[in-house]
């Protein structure tokens, strides 16, 4: 994937379908005030879609990923849930607590 | 007047208003918040992660450094080199990653008011867009109020490019350490996106809508997905933000006697 063609799927499969969002964002934006109603539906919207990817991120990962059994990767991510809420919501304290799960979750139960 | 010594990350005092090259000490104050900002360590680490996938993917070190800058937007990389790894063609990459890029168009709407003046400028606006992304939008939101409001732009345009250098360092070192790097470091770098965006929204939702809108995404984003319903994450945005919305306004219909 270094051929000439590569760099043209990359900005169709790529850069379009995401920039697009950025720019409708712009034109759609200008005029809006932030406190309107659509503005908070749009924004539940968005922030649903990026559970979807969180969710499908985490139950469905790319290759490497996959290796860790499923149980872990959940396990993982509560525990940094937990962390973040007792923790003063610190996010780093959360995505650390998180790692070291994944990390020695997957060395117990790993293949 | 008195310059501030060292470019702190969130600057409180009014003094940032200060007369010439403002525009250029707002850019680099911005750049220095990016850098030093939290989140540039999980960037760092989750862009290690996408150099690494890329690298043992089959893709070249240019080509993935042009996605970080074109794309930025961890989420779509990740679904775009994985899917072009796996051999799917090029038109259902662009509809997974299209899907997951919805999330930008309310970001860049909510960042806009923040910008000030240069508002009504559209090409100005361009730039600060497209550096839109989870991490740019969260320290951007936090720090913009402390700005001078006449140098918005270049702080945010410092902002986002402190974190894309970040990023393709990181790209790049991911890239090159790809075969030294154990399966379980791997697996840990490409775990940091789907953490640090639960963590990061989570933080930012001070509304029951927003929290809402994530709890049930969470619930009916797998359940779409499983029972392979087209268009899953489209499905999922609109059902569970309706839903989260619809709850918002009947708790605002039952809080305000008639």
């Amino acid at each position: 994937m270094s051929e000439p063609s590569s760099y043209l799927i990359l900005v169709i499969a790529g850069f379009l379908p995401n920039e697009i969002w950025r720019w409708l964002g712009v034109l759609f934006g200008r005029g809006l005030d932030e406190k309107s109603e659509i503005v908070l539906w749009v924004r539940a919207v968005a922030i649903a879609v990026l559970a979807g990817v969180i969710a499908r991120l985490t139950l469905m990962p790319p290759p490497v990923l996959a290796d860790v059994p499923a149980p872990v990767r959940t396990g993982a991510i509560a525990a940094g849930l937990v962390t973040f809420l007792l923790l003063r919501r610190s996010v780093l304290a959360g995505v650390l607590v998180a790692e070291a799960t994944l990390v020695i979750g997957a060395a117990l139960m790993g293949p | 007047m008195s310059v501030p010594r060292h470019l702190c990350p969130a600057p409180t005092s009014r003094l940032d208003a200060s007369p010439p090259r403002t525009a250029t000490r707002a850019f680099a104050r911005g750049f220095a918040a990016g850098l030093t900002s939290v989140l540039s360590l999980v960037l760092f680490g989750t862009y290690t992660g996408i150099g690494s996938l890329a690298h043992q993917l089959g893709f070249g070190l240019s080509w993935v450094l042009a996605s970080t800058l074109l794309v930025w937007a961890a989420p779509a990389q990740v679904i775009l080199i994985s899917a072009l790894g796996a051999g799917s063609p090029p038109f259902e990459a662009a509809i997974a990653v299209g899907l997951s890029g919805i999330r930008l168009l309310p970001m860049v709407v909510a960042l806009l008011p923040l910008l000030g003046r240069a508002r009504q400028n559209l090409r100005a606006l361009l730039l600060p867009a497209h550096f839109t992304a989870v991490s740019v939008w969260v320290e951007a939101l936090r720090l913009l109020p402390a700005v001078d409001r006449a140098h918005r732009i270049a702080f945010c345009n410092g902002l986002g490019c402190g974190f894309l250098t970040c990023a393709m360092t990181a790209t790049a070192t991911g890239f090159y350490l790809a075969a030294q790097l154990p399966a379980l470091f791997a697996a840990a770098l490409l775990f940091l996106t789907p953490v640090s965006f639960l963590l990061a929204v989570l933080r930012n939702s001070a509304l029951l809508i927003d929290r809402l809108a994530l709890a049930l995404g969470l619930i009916i984003g797998p359940l779409l997905a499983f029972a392979r319903v087209e268009l899953d994450l489209l499905w999922t945005g609109i059902a569970a933000g309706t839903l989260a919305y619809a709850v918002h306004r009947l708790k605002g219909a039952f809080a305000r006697p008639p």
